[in-house]
């Protein structure tokens, strides 16, 4: 044993701050290394049978829930930047720093809304293709659900994600506040492509207006290109009907194309000459340059990770072994690579990435460290295999008006203090 | 076959071909245009599909009053939500105002996105000529245009925007 938990001691980092190797577990040796290290820390009570081993428990649910004991874990931050004056219009956040998987839960998938969620009887939901097309038509749900469908893990990002971290001072907040506009599922529905192939695309086509059939009919241009390629209409997210809050019945995704394009309660696709410049797409969404002039129809989400655990407003314990994990995703393809420093970016270890690699999906990455209770600034930086790679915040700002709040996937940095204290901090 | 259909689209989207291709059932049901009319809201800078009507800022001046006033603040100076006019030179800054006079390329974003989605407790539900009109007073608070000038189907996507050159699409297409 003595000659095992050595082993895990000796572990050498491979960079600053205490970084070890990302194949230190693989070595059976290793493992069993850390197991005796841990076990021989502190020493057990006596084992109690508790009374739940010895009675009955609760009987079936028809709808499954969380444990109490963590529901209060589970949730979802909201901001509603106008109040109760329109109590519909603004976001909730995905809580990354509770998840440790890829998929996100339906009911904690971010929102971004804009005059609330309406209330839609599937039975009476009609989506109509129109305009630039040989034969207008209307599908009603029953309809589409006889279409031959495809299921895709996919991420949807809002492209105004990490709003908080534009801001001009670091903000103490979870990670799921700072980053949290962006979750993934699984998908299933009917390619967009099959239903613009019946109705029959005009040669003159050349964009599609998607329109949503909430109080906002909430309205973007999209690419033909992109509507021929991967678009989907969902109908299921992980397995079940898409929530309300997702836009039950039917909504778009565009893989790795930018959240708000994801148009949701969808009832309208018009085919267009040219884009409908609606105000989503013109007023807000488009990115401000330094000169004052705004960058438009920036679709594809950049590259980008964040480690979710440590994250901001946790508490280390005491110093010794903990595994750092993340989430890193593209919208240009997959994540090829993923880099953690603990000294603020000097050095680099290259991260475990779980598979499967999806292409579009968020991935999860773990690096093993040993802390050694000093203060340590830790930051991961993603490479997707377009050879996109994450770039420092001076870099990513110096792109933009210092008023841009849109497409920040700049690399970010968790101060972990003596005290144990996780800070959000610039650098 | 996903191969032959994705041909086919090309093919049909750069207008080379015209090959007929039904890869799902045709489960449509195929519709008139003008049966489309009331969902057919969405209008292009070209102003398509703009609807009879007309209106004025003095006329607009009522509307406001009455519809919007409430949340936009007076004249549309914004509190407490989004403010409407001003904000001209601050879009360098770390603050920038991206209001419709500051920011907005097209006016006839102004009528499709004030038809569709406002008043935010009761949207889709102002007559054509309270449209053109609340739009005029919008315009005429930013100087865009004249007090007494009239908007309608022909003269609102004649209005050239301040900020129209301020914009550079990222997208590699025609636009």
């Amino acid at each position: 044993m003595a000659r095992k938990k050595n082993a895990l001691t000796n572990a050498r980092p491979i960079a600053a701050g205490g970084l070890l190797d990302r194949r230190l577990f693989l070595s059976r040796s290793l493992s069993f290394a850390a197991a005796g290290s841990l076990a021989a820390a502190s020493r057990a009570a006596p084992l109690e049978v508790p009374n739940y081993s010895k009675v009955p428990g609760e009987s079936f649910r028809p709808y499954g829930e969380p444990s109490k004991f963590v529901l209060p874990t589970l949730k979802r931050g909201i901001v509603q930047p106008y109040g109760q004056l329109a109590p519909g219009a603004g976001a909730a956040f995905t809580p990354l720093q509770s998840l440790h998987g890829t998929i996100t839960p339906a009911s904690l998938h971010f929102e971004r809304s804009h005059s609330g969620v309406p209330e839609i009887d599937p039975g009476k939901h009609q989506l109509i293709i129109h305009g630039l097309v040989k034969r207008p038509l209307v599908f009603d749900l029953n309809a589409l659900l006889r279409y031959p469908m495809v299921n895709r893990t996919m991420f949807i990002e809002c492209s105004g994600n990490s709003l908080f971290q534009t801001f001009a001072e670091a903000q103490q907040l979870p990670v799921g506040m700072l980053n949290g506009l962006v979750s993934c599922s699984e998908w299933t529905g009917v390619m967009l492509s099959t239903l613009l192939d019946e109705a029959g695309v005009d040669p003159k086509g050349n964009w599609i207006l998607a329109e949503g059939a909430d109080s906002a009919s909430m309205s973007r241009s999209i690419p033909l290109q992109k509507a021929l390629d991967d678009v989907m209409i969902a109908l299921y997210q992980n397995g079940e009907p898409i929530r309300p809050e997702q836009g039950f019945p039917m909504r778009l995704v565009l893989p790795g194309f930018e959240g708000n394009m994801n148009v949701k309660w969808l009832r309208r696709i018009k085919v267009t000459e040219g884009p409908t410049h609606t105000k989503d797409e013109t007023s807000k969404y488009t990115d401000l340059l330094p000169d004052g002039k705004a960058l438009q129809f920036t679709f594809v989400m950049g590259v980008k990770s964040v480690i979710t655990r440590p994250s901001p407003t946790m508490t280390m314990g005491a110093p010794g072994f903990y595994e750092i994990s993340g989430i890193a995703w593209s919208g240009a393809g997959k994540i090829k690579k993923v880099e953690v420093s603990a000294d603020g970016g000097k050095s680099w270890a290259d991260a475990a990435i779980q598979e499967p690699v999806l292409d579009k999906s968020l991935v999860r990455f773990r690096l093993p460290w040993k802390w050694d209770g000093a203060p340590v600034a830790l930051q991961s930086r993603a490479t997707d295999d377009k050879g996109r790679v994450q770039e420092p915040r001076g870099k990513w700002a110096a792109q933009y008006s210092p008023g841009n709040i849109y497409h920040f996937n700049a690399i970010q940095t968790w101060q972990v203090e003596a005290t144990g204290e996780v800070k959000n901090v610039y650098v | 076959m996903y191969t032959f259909k994705r041909v086919a689209t090309v093919a049909l989207v750069l207008g080379v071909l015209s090959i007929e291709t039904q890869a799902g059932p045709d489960l449509g049901k195929q519709i008139d245009e003008k049966d489309i009319s009331t969902w057919d809201i969405s209008i292009p800078p070209s102003g398509v599909g703009l609807p009879s009507g007309r209106g004025s800022a003095s006329q607009g001046l009522v509307v406001y009053g009455d519809k919007c006033l409430a949340c936009h603040g007076e004249d549309g100076a914004g509190k407490p939500v989004d403010a409407l006019v001003g904000g001209v030179g601050t879009l360098k800054s770390k603050y920038p105002q991206r209001t419709v006079g500051s920011f907005w390329p097209y006016a006839t974003t102004l009528f499709d996105y004030i038809r569709r989605a406002m008043p935010y407790a009761k949207s889709k539900a102002l007559s054509n000529d309270e449209l053109y009109a609340v739009c005029a007073f919008i315009l005429a608070k930013n100087g865009i245009i004249a007090e007494d000038f009239i908007l309608d189907a022909q003269s609102l996507p004649q209005v050239k925007m301040p900020n129209r050159d301020g914009f550079i699409s990222a997208w590699p297409d025609k636009q």
